[in-house]
């Protein structure tokens, strides 16, 4: 039922100045790129990718940006969040060799999906583009599953200098990908998107939500699509069609928000 | 699903006759913090707030669905009769067919059913938003008064052409781990399942007493429903939570099922059904 089961923290880790994991038990089953709706009590409920995907223990990885985020960031193990889902479609992973695309806090929705490629066999590259190297986080995480990895940073502090979507490019013209999917800011999707024109595309979208059930219709882009119900994963030939896709949002409001 | 053109376009190429706009205030509005719409047993409790982009960021959205002639009910929300006036002109404007006043919601101070619980209002909003514009309008009532028939009658009065019975009742969840009221404004407006007979008792009543038409609304989910509020007598019906539990072709499948049973029990029109149990 679409109603938030109360779970208690049981562990939060820092894995940066401004970004951690919480973790707690929900024994749901899970698709990679799927999400929750995080209940935060006298706060506010936001949707969330899921990072850690465990049979009885998930796990959540966020920065903390706003209101929800900021109270979620304060609260400590044995403390009580509200979690309704799994919601959303997730990655559908296939192919000899996939290019994984996570731009800032992206990387967490992408692990999970990482993981599986591997459990698969599928031969997996993947790239994190940060700002700079101190907002790296899950770069063990991905190593450890003996994907090939590369980083950008628009300061150069570490790896290759620039945006994560220019390295991308050079890295598809030096290899042969089945896949490309990528989670992370929507203009840099677009042009990662573009930059991919031939190759199998999965973007995962982020909208303002409030069901999360495919009800309200305060999510919806394109003609219709419910990113919390048809999402949030979406393919190159769907997203071809979403004239909104790396143009506006909506806000709370339904007014539009350009990128 | 009312929010933005794309997703009422979808919505009517799945069997509905006419979308229903979320309701439309003067300014963009951002409604309550989340969370704002749970699932209980039998029904789905919301109170987002009356969020919305405002009425002149709308107008595209209208257009858009004008231009395919998809026909629109504009809902529209206000404090007072000048409110109301200026919503309903610009919403004709746009090319809407209908309009809906939403004289109920249950759960945004100074709107909705605060002013729709006053009689005189309801006569006197009526009444200014007729002599402005030239398309039908609905009035859409609350059941969570005790002078249902009351406010449907001052509503008559006001030359109203249609009334919208009902929308969602008060009501409230609280999580029992938690200790506090789930949804951010604690009280909410149920809908679903279980509203319908008290949807079915309104229209009954309502229709008992007028002359105008009432469309039929509270949870209605399949065309059995439908054919029940029809004899209560509601000469149409509109459907919304319903959406959740049978997807968003819930629309056709309703006219299609409405369609079997009127066959087997050899009715031509809907017509015909309007009312019946009033007999």
């Amino acid at each position: 039922m679409n109603y938030p089961k109360v779970v208690k923290i049981l562990e939060t880790k820092k894995e940066t100045l401004d970004i951690k994991t919480i973790k707690f038990e929900y024994s749901e089953d899970i698709n990679p790129g799927q999400f929750f709706m995080i209940w935060i009590p006298n706060v506010d409920e936001i949707p969330m990718s899921v990072s850690y995907i465990g049979d009885k223990i998930k796990g959540i990885t966020f920065k903390r940006i706003g209101d929800a985020t900021n109270a979620l960031f304060e609260l400590k193990s044995g403390d009580k969040i509200g979690i309704r889902g799994p919601y959303g479609n997730g990655f559908e992973i296939h192919g000899k060799n996939i290019l994984f695309v996570a731009g800032g806090t992206g990387i967490a929705m992408i692990a999970p999906s990482v993981e599986e490629a591997m459990k698969k066999d599928i031969k997996t590259t993947v790239l994190i583009g940060v700002k700079n190297k101190n907002e790296l986080f899950f770069e063990n995480r991905i190593k450890k599953y003996g994907a090939e990895l590369l980083i950008s940073t628009d300061d150069g502090s570490k790896g290759y200098k620039g945006v994560v979507s220019d390295l991308a490019e050079e890295i598809m013209t030096d290899n042969k990908f089945d896949q490309v999917l990528t989670c992370g800011p929507e203009l840099m999707m677009k042009k990662l998107f573009e930059k991919s024109k031939n190759i199998s595309f999965q973007a995962s979208l982020e909208r303002y939500m409030k069901c999360g059930f495919g009800i309200c219709g305060q999510c919806c882009v394109g003609k219709g699509l419910r990113v919390c119900n048809e999402g949030p994963v979406f393919d190159g030939k769907t997203l071809e069609k979403i004239e909104d896709f790396g143009i506006f949002k909506r806000d709370a409001s339904g007014k539009k928000v350009i990128f | 699903m009312d929010e933005d053109a794309g997703s009422m376009e979808r919505i009517f190429n799945n069997g509905a006759g006419a979308i229903v706009t979320k309701s439309i205030g003067l300014k963009p509005r951002k409604g309550y913090p989340n969370p704002t719409v749970i699932e209980l047993e039998h029904g789905i409790l919301n109170a987002i707030g009356l969020p919305n982009p405002g009425i002149e960021n709308f107008k595209d959205e209208i257009i858009k669905l004008k231009k395919i002639n998809i026909p629109v009910i504009g809902s529209i929300f206000g404090t007072d009769s000048e409110e109301f006036v200026t919503l309903a002109e610009k919403m004709q404007n746009y090319g809407v067919d209908a309009l809906e006043l939403n004289m109920s919601c249950p759960h945004a101070k100074g709107y909705g059913l605060e002013i729709g619980c006053d009689p005189d209002l309801v006569k006197e909003i009526t009444l200014n938003v007729k002599k402005s514009t030239n398309i039908p309008v609905f009035v859409k009532i609350s059941p969570n008064l005790a002078n249902i028939v009351e406010i449907a009658k001052s509503a008559e009065e006001g030359n109203a052409d249609g009334i919208v019975a009902i929308n969602t009742l008060k009501a409230m969840k609280i999580d029992i781990e938690m200790q506090m009221p789930v949804l951010s404004n604690k009280i909410g407006g149920y809908s679903g399942n279980a509203i319908k007979p008290i949807g079915i008792r309104c229209v009954y009543e309502i229709s008992k007493n007028i002359d105008i038409p009432v469309i039929g609304v509270g949870g209605i989910t399949t065309g059995i429903d439908a054919i029940e509020y029809f004899m209560a007598g509601a000469s149409s019906v509109q459907v919304g939570s319903a959406i959740y539990q049978r997807g968003l072709d819930v629309f056709k499948k309703i006219c299609d099922e409405i369609k079997i049973w009127m066959e087997n029990h050899r009715y031509n029109n809907i017509s015909d059904l309007v009312g019946v149990a009033h007999k």
